[in-house]
């Protein structure tokens, strides 16, 4: 079976919903119409690049292009999970961390799959690289933003509490234990959730697009299992290992609490 | 001639715009502090507990608080903080450290007016002079040998104020503690204070009771 090929105009009639919803919002007062044809353009001609670079990378094949793509990857989530974040650490450190944290998690599974799991020869071949490697960064980059954000907003609004415990003797480590935790769980549950709605109330994406592209739902089945199990252990270290970096920031030397390292709330 | 040990020396503490201020606090001693509003007296009190960067230093019985670790040092050198913050639900796993039917826990808490049942009571139920109270109880129990009070009688009334008084005074005098008191009332400082010190913004001032 061969797949579909898409016209200018299926795809224009898809565009039309959305700009029916931009005006819904212009009517009801939401506000963010320009936020919605904004951002499908944006998708739009992200995407259509993105297709071009692909054709070119998967013609050549080359270690150093695949190389360079995967890094363009990482400094861009980066600088979306410092986008997403209300309160940042100053400097250059939050930049760091983030990208430092996917890095890690996302490069090392995504190495780990290639080689030992999928088997491909050589294991930087693109066409299975560069999708698996976007899909354990962009999970990761969700996780990993939100967790850092919520950890700087609750460590700032509770710094009275963190503070106090510290006053009592306690640890750094203790003093903000439970605020690190909630922030790890809330950086996991997404994709844990994922993982147990999958199959039943949604189906995945990648397994969409497999099946859609003809191939059996048994193989394009194995392959959403592989990647949900990626995905869940790529984004849970990235978390820990993130929070870890960012909580440790926070405090000095001499285990005193630091939120003069946050720069200022940014409004989003 | 019986030496008097100094319990805490405070030496050239400087924070922000403030400092330098040196101070000796001796064993068994109960300073008050004053000062305007805003000057820094709960600052001071912050950097001498190690929680807030400073220059300078402190030192308990002459050794410098670098040799203590910063758990240690808050340990026995502890604040009290104006507001109290607490972070479980109840009462009783803030007081966890210790047996709850511990003898001086339930003397504390009979004196400041709670029965043995407030440890089942629910934090966001307590009122400010309440958590005030039961805010120097989770400290006291712990046993420091320094004391730093940032005005801790302010939610109380008269009776409790007067408990609270009492026992910070007998603790100085068995010399179990050593206290440094901000407070804004100079009937109190007369009542409990051995010395008066007023807080400027680039030194403190010994002044006559």
């Amino acid at each position: 079976m061969n797949v579909i090929s898409l016209g200018v105009v299926d795809l224009s009639l898809a565009a039309f919903l959305l700009l029916l919803l931009a005006f819904c919002s212009l009517k009801i007062g939401l506000g963010i119409e320009k936020r919605i044809i904004f951002s499908g353009l944006r998708m739009t001609a992200q995407l259509l690049l993105v297709g071009l670079v692909l054709k070119a990378l998967f013609a050549s094949g080359s270690f150093p292009l695949v190389f360079c793509m995967s890094l363009v990857m990482l400094l861009v989530a980066g600088y979306e999970v410092s986008a997403r974040q209300k309160r940042k650490l100053r400097g250059r450190s939050g930049y760091l961390i983030s990208t430092g944290s996917m890095f890690i998690s996302s490069f090392s599974v995504a190495f780990l799959a290639l080689t030992l799991m999928v088997n491909v020869s050589p294991w930087y071949t693109p066409q299975y690289a560069i999708p698996l490697l976007g899909m354990l960064l962009g999970n990761t980059m969700n996780g990993v933003a939100l967790a850092s954000d919520r950890l700087t907003t609750d460590i700032y609004n509770q710094r009275g509490m963190v503070e106090q415990r510290l006053l009592l003797g306690q640890s750094w480590q203790e003093a903000s234990g439970d605020i690190r935790r909630d922030c790890m769980r809330t950086g996991m549950i997404p994709i844990v959730n994922s993982m147990a709605a999958a199959g039943v109330v949604s189906l995945p994406g990648m397994m969409t697009g497999q099946i859609l592209g003809g191939s059996s739902p048994i193989d394009a089945v194995k392959y959403q299992i592989l990647i949900m199990f990626l995905i869940a252990a790529g984004t849970g270290f990235g978390v820990i290992a993130a929070i870890w970096l960012i909580s440790r920031r926070l405090f000095d030397d001499r285990e005193r609490l630091v939120v003069e390292n946050l720069t200022k709330a940014n409004k989003h | 001639m019986e030496k008097i040990v100094s319990r805490l020396s405070i030496r050239n503490i400087k924070f922000l715009e403030n400092g330098p201020y040196s101070m000796e606090l001796f064993t068994g001693e109960c300073c008050g502090l004053n000062g305007v509003s805003g000057v820094g007296k709960s600052q001071f009190l912050r950097a001498i507990a190690d929680v807030i960067a400073h220059g300078g230093e402190c030192m308990l019985e002459g050794v410098s608080s670098l040799q203590f670790t910063p758990q240690k040092w808050r340990s026995v050198v502890a604040l009290i903080p104006a507001e109290s913050f607490w972070w479980f639900d109840g009462v009783g796993p803030h007081f966890a450290t210790v047996a709850l039917d511990d003898l001086y826990l339930r003397d504390l808490l009979s004196r400041l007016g709670f029965g043995p049942d407030v440890m089942d009571w629910q934090i966001s139920r307590l009122s400010t002079g309440e958590r005030q109270r039961l805010s120097l109880v989770r400290t006291l129990i712990r046993q420091p040998q320094v004391l730093l009070l940032d005005e801790p009688t302010s939610g109380l009334d008269q009776k409790m104020a007067a408990v609270v008084e009492e026992i910070v005074t007998e603790l100085c005098i068995q010399k179990t503690c050593s206290c440094l008191w901000v407070s804004h009332d100079q009937e109190q400082l007369k009542r409990i204070a051995t010395r008066c010190f007023t807080l400027e913004r680039t030194e403190i001032l010994e002044m006559m009771l």
